[in-house]
């Protein structure tokens, strides 16, 4: 047995873009046991359900993220839609896919960035998000927010999409396809890329699925887990299946989610061909009572929401849980075994979400 | 989206019943907790996209024991559990002993009875 010693790692580290501490135990270089501490920034916004009513909440869901900010409004609003028996537009649904999609692809190509950053490829980091920023011009265009757009309501949407916006989407979506192949070559291809990536971080398909991973950390162990195929929103008349790999390490990760951009490309123009005209939104009366989870898959994995109506304004409970939350004890297996130098970049590859975590 | 079960319980039958589950092949999804005229707890499990929820109605003193021993990762829910509402888990695998969140306040969720 090497010399055992404990290296504190976070809560600030220049990989981290949110507070996330784990104290590492190493045996000479290797990681044995990783414990960690999270609970820096723990806003209790599951509580604000006690003080602000259930249509109120909307706007305090989408805060829960800054990245999943529109999912976390769909995924309240679904769920309230279901105590209250609501069934929204059609064209709602698709306009809801749309935003759905586009904040996946976003969520995804900044991972890319941080991953590129992460390991000092600094013109690849620069790269991805510069085509970022177009899918965040989409957002503007279409809600006039870039981060949070307030367009989902319970009942349906607040904004709907001109066709001819629509269609200047898809040229958009066409022209980033095209970047986004250049770059994505550089993250499945280049040496340097692999070195870091391949053969890191494994996790099985067995411990994947005993340490409830969710999501592409799932995903690229062979799970093949996605809440989209259970059809909500628009996704049950959409064709697609659920991307997987089968190697569980970094780089499987990370193909995994690049195919998943192109994925959601497809499953955009796929909604503006099949959008149907007409209402965005319902009219809603009365108060929730019931309760109901809804399970909706956000760019990290599944996300479960539960929320329990008394036949007031203010509901008795809202709960969510997030995929980051779910996939910290896979990453604490992937740590095992691995170099100190590789625990960055490991702890990037679950995409972890700091806010989605202490909501 | 697929069906869903509650299906209550009482807490002496929740090891038991957990345990079942894991032997069928479900995977732990959440466990929320809602604290009204006592302490609610749902486990979620899921399986072929079917969510199966267990409930379990305990008193707000009341001991319950951890399911981490079955479920491994459940040692996250319930040390949430336990720093935000106060629910008693015993024999938690990794037990933070009320440090997993740096909070002013104790027990922040917990409504005591009456309120």
């Amino acid at each position: 047995m090497g010399n055992r010693t404990i290296v504190p790692f976070g809560p600030q580290h220049p990989v981290l873009p949110e507070p996330i501490h784990l104290d590492l135990v190493l045996e000479d270089e290797k990681v044995v046991e990783a414990i960690p501490q999270i609970g820096y920034i723990h806003r209790g916004l599951e509580k604000l359900v006690e003080k602000k009513d259930f249509q109120q909440y909307t706007y305090v869901a989408e805060r829960i993220c800054g990245i999943c900010s529109f999912m976390h409004g769909m995924g309240y609003c679904m769920t309230i839609e279901s105590i209250m028996n609501v069934e929204i537009p059609e064209r709602a649904k698709f306009l809801r896919t749309i935003w759905a999609e586009l904040s996946r692809m976003h969520s995804h190509i900044m991972w890319l960035g941080l991953l590129a950053d992460a390991f000092g490829f600094e013109s690849l980091f620069m790269q991805s998000w510069k085509i970022r920023e177009r899918i965040l011009d989409i957002f503007e265009e279409t809600t006039g927010g870039r981060v949070i757009f307030s367009v989902c309501d319970i009942g349906g949407v607040r904004k709907d999409i001109s066709p001819e916006t629509l269609q200047k989407i898809v040229g958009i979506l066409q022209l980033v396809e095209k970047e986004l192949k250049e770059l994505t070559e550089v993250f499945l291809r280049d040496t340097s890329v692999k070195a870091r990536t391949k053969g890191v971080g494994v996790l099985s398909k067995q411990a994947a699925f005993d340490l409830g991973a969710v999501g592409p950390m799932a995903k690229a162990s062979g799970i093949e887990l996605d809440m989209r195929t259970q059809g909500y929103a628009a996704y049950g008349q959409l064709k697609f299946k659920p991307i997987t790999d089968t190697k569980g390490d970094s780089y499987a990760r990370t193909k995994v989610r690049i195919k998943e951009i192109f994925q959601s490309i497809d499953l955009i123009q796929q909604c503006v061909t099949l959008i149907p005209e007409g209402e965005v939104k319902v009219k809603v009366t009365g108060n929730p009572s019931g309760e109901y989870f809804t399970q909706i898959e956000q760019p990290r994995g599944e996300v479960v929401y539960y929320a329990k109506g008394n036949g007031t304004k203010f509901l008795d409970r809202m709960r969510v849980r997030t995929p980051t939350f779910a996939n910290v004890p896979a990453l604490l297996e992937t740590l095992k075994g691995c170099d100190l130098a590789d625990v960055p970049i490991l702890i990037l590859t679950i995409d972890p979400c700091i806010s989605c975590t202490e909501r | 989206m697929g069906q869903q079960t509650i299906k209550e319980i009482s807490s002496n039958e929740l090891l038991a019943e957990v345990l079942h589950l894991k032997n069928d092949g479900y995977r732990l999804v959440a466990i929320t907790c809602t604290c009204k005229d006592g302490m609610e707890l749902s486990y979620s499990f899921d399986k072929n996209y079917e969510l199966l929820n267990i409930r379990i109605n305990i008193g707000l003193e009341e001991e319950i024991s951890s399911i981490s021993f079955i479920y491994p990762f459940a040692f996250l829910y319930e040390n949430e559990i336990k720093e935000l509402f106060g629910v008693q888990i015993k024999d938690i695998a990794i037990d933070f002993n009320h440090s997993l969140y740096k909070m002013a306040v104790k027990t922040p969720f917990r409504k005591e009875e009456g309120v």
